[in-house]
């Protein structure tokens, strides 16, 4: 009985406590030992039902039956199958349920259960076929069948919920005897019994979701009728969109299949039927504003809803909308406004982010001023929230960051765990980087930050950052101070990142080069070895040789070789034969960590987190250095001068083939290097000799120059081939690639990891590849389009007027103009306001070769949704205008 | 694209210290004992402090979309996933919390333990195996009462109690005639 202190101990707790419990100082063994009297020949119905619930007590506080205990509860237990009591008999059922008795105990209690089943008591019958479902395998349910696809159209909503819901877990087991109940299944459909209805329908759905055609037919012909109950209605409309989402739209026509009946579903009578079509609606793909339009009404008609579960589900819903139709919510924006003083705190949240994202330019300093009392009583979590709304909404409107720099750095001096701390400091990291404007005071509020920072990663980030970014500034001095207190201050982490902060200023800044040295100097008595280590080597650096130049690329440079190869290298060096030589550390990454498996869990959150980095507009310029690493450490790219543009990853094969490929396109000023992404999939082979044969017949304007294989790749682990080409001089070079993988197979014994040694060659069809102008275009913020608009010579630029046809709507135009151009847009322009019959886009970007090139478009749409479009392009460079049209007139 | 019907994650019912009255779960989200009852203080932690006496009160917590009511020491809560519709996860705490209500006399702590076998029989009338099987409050309690299954019962499988009193009620009859 030593296993029982647990609960022992909560006795001990309890007494002081005078609260009254029936379960006070209950013990395992002795409820146990009371469970005998589930054996006495006259059964007492009342004492096994409180036994039975001192039992259950037991398993849901989280006590555990061994498996001896297990087996004597369980057959006690079906010695009360004797007692009539319906009570007990209730009560047996769950325990059973809860006991769940292995596949040899189960033969016990099927005669009794059978009989329940065959009951005069429609109850009996119900909870009889919920237990044997669900502790039965497979053999038994043979015998069974005929009661339950009987049960199934039972005149009784409860014998026929139950049999349902039965076949709705056994589907998983046994999906062969479950799909025989089709015909009832379907007939049950049309119950007028609400739940059953709704357990019919989620089941007939299951059975066929395999079959595309049967579930488009169940979808047209119940939309067509009258489900009557709303859950069976919510169901209905998941399975509609559904069939909307595979069946291929009709973009002429425009017009959406079903589309009708998701909009009718919002005028239904029950809250939950309305809110599951106009969410459902939120999330075709595509959606238009025309689409959009009666579901976010009636959304706002939630937002002022007195129950907070309404509120809360409409305001999460038209967060997700602000993310990719912005103007379409704008309406809700006064609702919105009311909900940031929402008791409940995560509605408020909500509705903050929404604001942020849809809010215009002039909305800004309001809502900041909403925020900031807001943010004092809300939990990190929400307030992380808030810093990551904030940082798009700068990124969008950086002629605002005076003020939301300010916000984020007031937010920064206040408490707070590190999780928000980190958010802050990145998203300020982020706006240095991006708007150039905001550097120094950003730089100046990390500064004030690092005085008193307790942690110490953000210190050692804060600090990287500014002897990088600090001698580029107009007065690099004030930052010395700042740098110099943390050698005095802070542990020896910090100590040694302010050092290599302190000698960035001293190699990139002469004048304060004398001064640095000092400081530099008094580390060489510091206590810790790192710290000190450093101070010599950069001691050496600035005083010696005088080779200024080396000393500055050895400083600001990272290293560039995988850090995981020199660690190897290292650990396999030995000191006492030769100097270590970097030169020997293999460059060639094994595997890039943006390629690495992914769990299925997180594979969704990183695609969310892919596709938000790519609607930024920013590649993250660690994984464009990256690639320029990468590319660089090859002989047979490193001539081709500067990358100019990598694009973002484009897949070259289904999901779930055998092999795995995507493609990276990088751009150089006269040659294109693609680089496949291969992963071997097959536990079973090994790929030697991988290669990617590229047939350049549908794009005759680039030469291939170079290629370089991937000598061996086992399963699991992507690998790199490269092809390069020359690209034809004057000329914007597009057209597409096709694409053959080919390697040699080794067959390999998972098991054993023997290979042979022969191997075959073999090949694999690959998707084509196509470089389009966007390629040679690089998205660029610009912070004042107006200002650098004018700073273009007014002669430069061309002006021409396109016909576009006809288009679903505006948004629909502008999104496809400013995918063929590739470029940033700007000031929020990218979103048309619901209705709007014209609308001027701005972009900029930057054209290979080095050229500023910003663009307006103005659009005008007709009654006859015939879209017109005028573009005006100015550059620097006029040849850049002129290609621009090109790229127009040719799309 | 998968399409689900909506599933009901968990059932929680605590007391006013977060300590378990009667759970349920229906998901293998949380694999063991430790990780559930992380799940019920977390959940517990940050609600404590709000007011789901009124209406039904919603949140975001670990992934997860919960609806919760509280009424005198007790809390009732129901979890769904993130992307499960609010209002079905409402309509189900509203059925298990009515079902409770009628069932007692008096909803608190102390009568929910005397009389647990009765809210856990709820908690499986509501969901089974993460499906609903029934929100209506009343359509649940009859249920849980075995409503209408005594009628059918015949006369040599009574208990001697029911029997008694089926037989005082005939004597009663055959007096009055």
């Amino acid at each position: 009985m030593a296993q029982l202190q647990p609960v022992g101990k909560k006795d001990d707790d309890r007494e002081d406590d005078s609260e009254y419990s029936p379960f006070y100082g209950i013990e395992k063994g002795a409820v146990l030992q009371e469970a005998r009297v589930f054996n006495d020949p006259q059964l007492d119905a009342r004492r096994c039902a409180q036994v039975i619930t001192k039992l259950l007590y037991l398993l849901n506080q989280g006590e555990t039956f061994t498996k001896t205990e297990a087996t004597e509860v369980f057959f006690a237990v079906t010695k009360l199958f004797q007692s009539k009591d319906i009570g007990l008999r209730r009560m047996v059922y769950l325990i059973i349920k809860e006991i769940s008795p292995s596949a040899d105990e189960v033969i016990i209690v099927t005669s009794s259960l059978m009989k329940d089943m065959n009951s005069k008591t429609d109850l009996y019958r119900a909870n009889a076929i919920r237990v044997l479902c669900r502790i039965t395998d497979g053999g038994l349910l043979g015998q069974i069948e005929r009661y339950l696809k009987q049960a199934v159209v039972d005149k009784n909503p409860v014998v026929s919920s139950a049999a349902l819901v039965s076949g709705f877990h056994l589907l998983q087991s046994n999906p062969d005897i479950v799909k025989r109940w089709s015909n009832e299944v379907q007939e049950a459909v049309q119950s007028k019994a609400s739940l059953v209805q709704f357990h019919a329908l989620a089941l007939l759905h299951q059975i066929r979701q395999n079959d595309r055609l049967a579930v488009s037919k169940l979808v047209t012909s119940l939309t067509r009728g009258t489900v009557r109950s709303p859950l069976a209605q919510c169901l209905l409309i998941r399975y509609t969109s559904q069939v909307i989402e595979e069946s291929s739209a009709n973009p002429q026509s425009g017009d959406r299949p079903f589309y009708d009946y998701l909009e009718g579903c919002l005028r239904h009578k029950a809250e939950m039927v309305i809110f599951e079509a106009a969410r459902a609606i939120t999330e075709l793909s595509g959606v238009t504003s025309r689409e959009l339009t009666p579901a976010i009404t009636v959304l706002q008609l939630f937002l002022s809803s007195s129950k907070p579960v309404m509120r809360f589900a409409a305001v999460r819903t038209l967060n997700k909308v602000a993310m990719t139709h912005p103007p379409a919510v704008m309406n809700c924006n006064i609702d919105m406004e009311s909900l940031i003083s929402d008791q409940n705190r995560s509605i408020a949240t909500l509705a903050i982010t929404t604001l942020l994202k849809t809010g215009n330019e002039s909305s800004v300093d309001r809502l900041m001023k909403q925020i900031t009392n807001f943010m004092l009583d809300i939990a990190d979590e929400f307030k992380i929230v808030v810093v990551e709304a904030i940082r798009s909404l700068c990124l969008k409107f950086p002629q605002k960051y005076r003020i939301l720099m300010n916000f984020l750095s007031n937010i920064l001096r206040e408490e707070g765990g590190f999780e928000y701390k980190k958010a802050i400091v990145e998203s300020i990291l982020i706006l240095i980087r991006e708007i150039p404007e905001a550097k120094e005071s950003g730089l100046s509020h990390l500064c004030e930050f690092i005085e008193d920072c307790e942690f110490t990663y953000l210190s050692t980030q804060i600090l990287h950052l500014l002897g990088n970014e600090g001698p580029r500034t107009a007065d690099p001095s004030k930052y010395i101070r700042y740098i110099y207190n943390r050698v005095v201050l802070e542990n020896a982490t910090v100590r040694a990142s302010a050092v290599s902060a302190l000698a960035k200023f001293g190699a990139a800044v002469e004048s304060l080069q004398p001064r640095i040295l000092v400081l530099i100097r008094r580390c060489l008595y510091d206590n810790d070895d790192e710290v000190r280590d450093r101070a010599t080597l950069y001691l050496n650096y600035l005083n010696g040789g005088g080779n200024e130049a080396h000393s500055k690329t050895f400083l600001f440079t990272s290293l560039d070789v995988p850090l995981v190869n020199l660690e190897s290298s290292l650990l396999s060096y030995d000191a006492s034969e030769r100097r270590f030589d970097m030169s020997a550390v293999p460059r060639e990454m094994k595997h890039q960590p943006m390629l690495e498996k992914k769990t299925p869990a997180s594979k969704k959150a990183a695609k969310e987190a892919g596709q938000k980095a790519f609607a930024n507009g920013h590649l993250t310029s660690s994984a464009s250095d990256a690639y320029e690493k990468l590319l660089n450490s090859f002989p047979e790219f490193s001539g081709f001068g500067k990358l100019f543009k990598s694009s973002p990853l484009v897949e070259l094969t289904e999901a779930e083939t055998e092999y795995s490929v995507n493609a990276v396109k990088h751009i150089y000023p006269q040659y294109v290097v693609l680089q496949f992404n291969c992963t071997n999939t097959i536990k079973e082979q090994l790929l030697d000799d991988v290669s990617v044969v590229v047939d350049t017949s549908e794009a005759e304007d680039f030469i291939q120059v170079a290629s370089r294989k991937l000598s061996s790749m086992p399963y699991g682990a992507p690998g790199q081939a490269f092809v390069a080409f020359q690209k034809t001089e004057g000329r914007l070079c597009v057209g597409k690639f096709s694409n053959i993988l080919k390697f040699r197979v080794k067959e390999v014994d998972p098991n054993t990891g023997d290979c042979d040694d022969e191997g075959y060659e073999d090949e694999y069809q690959l998707e084509e590849l196509e470089v389009t102008a966007a390629d040679y275009v690089l998205k660029t913020v610009v912070t004042n389009f107006r200002g650098a608009w004018d700073a273009i010579n007014a002669e430069n630029e061309m002006v021409d007027e396109y016909g576009i046809g006809v288009r679903e709507s505006l948004q629909e135009a502008v999104q496809a103009v400013i995918t063929i151009l590739g470029m940033q847009p700007c000031e929020g322009t990218e979103s048309v306001s619901s209705n709007a019959r014209s609308h001027t886009c701005l972009l900029a970007g930057q054209f290979i070769g080095g050229a500023q090139v910003l663009v307006r478009l103005q659009f005008g749409i007709d009654a006859q949704k015939q879209v017109a479009m005028k573009l005006t392009v100015r550059s620097d460079d006029p040849e850049v205008c002129a290609q621009i049209h090109e790229i127009i007139g040719s799309a | 694209m998968e399409v689900s019907a909506p599933l009901i994650k968990n059932i929680l019912l605590l007391d006013s210290e977060g300590k378990r009255v009667a759970v349920k779960y229906f998901s293998d989200d949380w694999p063991n004992l430790a990780s559930k009852l992380a799940f019920e203080k977390s959940v517990f932690t940050k609600t404590q402090r709000i007011s789901a006496r009124a209406e039904a009160e919603i949140g975001m917590f670990d992934g997860y979309v919960v609806v919760y009511k509280f009424i005198s020491d007790l809390h009732f809560y129901v979890t769904g996933g993130d992307d499960e519709n609010e209002l079905i996860l409402a309509t189900v705490l509203q059925g298990f919390f009515d079902a409770v209500a009628i069932l007692l006399s008096n909803v608190e702590k102390k009568t929910v333990l005397e009389n647990l076998d009765l809210v856990l029989l709820c908690l499986d009338e509501i969901v089974d195996g993460g499906i609903i099987l029934e929100c209506d409050a009343n359509v649940i309690a009859a249920r849980v009462a075995m409503r209408g299954a005594e009628a059918d019962v015949p006369l040599s499988e009574q208990t001697i109690s029911q029997a008694l009193a089926t037989a005082k009620e005939h004597l009663a009859r055959n007096w009055a005639l």
